[in-house]
């Protein structure tokens, strides 16, 4: 496939991304960069200056909610793509509504029990939507660690041992190959659905 | 019995074994976890009454804060 033709399949296409720190920033940008077509992006924080040793924001943008500084970097990128902002903490209640027009949804959360509470409500409303998961991607170097899974729908990105803490922070280059791991997968599940 | 875990055979002691008996089999102390039997979610307060047989397949994630 030609770039034009991949970028013309994915241009009707619909990504959602829980989480716009350091997974779903990356993620973001780099399904904007191929084309697809519609993002809907999800967060309730606003950019810090501790967010920038790894998301993708800018000096200029801390104190900006996370949704409209990462809107605003994807149509520096293309004007063309649609992106739909949630500006709010996602719930059971709300994530079927959400992501229910979503070919793809990216799990981008920070916490564990966040995921769990994504993953979750996402299997039971959608059993067969396919959800892209990072886990497992703070420190630095242990590159061979990273690797990729599938279970049915799940598909399953990261080391899925190293957990963040004071001693091993997320950093970006750690971070950035997890979070383009998840878009390449997305990329893939994409070209794979015929028109 | 022989049951497949994360993509990987296991051979196991005895015909059938509870989520929480595998979980405990198997060294998983963590609390965040999704589980499939088959395919299927098996949710929390179901661990004690699901039952794992002979050539079924487990998915087991094992949920860690990072993102």
């Amino acid at each position: 496939m030609t770039f034009d033709q991949i970028k013309k399949h994915l241009k009707t296409k619909t990504v959602g991304i829980a989480g716009c720190g350091g997974l779903g920033s990356n993620c973001a940008v780099a399904l904007a960069r191929v084309g697809v077509g519609r993002l809907v992006i999800a967060d309730f924080d606003i950019v810090t200056a501790g967010n920038l040793n790894r998301q993708y924001f800018f000096l200029d943008q801390v104190g900006q909610m996370k949704t409209d500084a990462l809107k605003e970097n994807i149509r520096r990128i293309d004007p063309d793509i649609v992106v739909e902002e949630v500006e709010e903490k996602l719930t059971q209640e709300t994530i079927p509504d959400v992501f229910g027009s979503c070919d793809v949804v990216v799990e981008a959360f920070d916490l564990a029990d966040q995921k769990e509470m994504l993953i979750n409500t996402m299997l039971k409303a959608f059993p067969q939507k396919p959800l892209v998961i990072g886990l497992g991607m703070a420190g630095w170097g242990k590159s061979d660690l990273i690797h990729y899974r599938r279970s049915d729908n799940i598909h399953v990105c990261g080391d899925e041992v190293s957990e963040i803490s004071d001693e091993i922070p997320p950093l970006a280059p750690r971070v950035g190959m997890v979070a383009n791991m998840q878009a390449n997968v997305v990329v893939e599940i994409l070209l794979a659905i015929s028109d | 019995m022989r049951i497949t875990l994360n993509n990987r055979v296991e051979e196991l002691e005895g015909d059938r074994l509870t989520v929480t008996e595998l979980l405990k089999v198997k060294n998983f102390t963590f609390k965040m976890l999704i589980i499939k039997i088959n395919g299927r979610l098996i949710e929390k307060p179901d661990y004690d009454s699901s039952e794992i047989v002979e050539g079924d397949d487990v998915q087991v994630l094992h949920l860690i804060s990072g993102g």
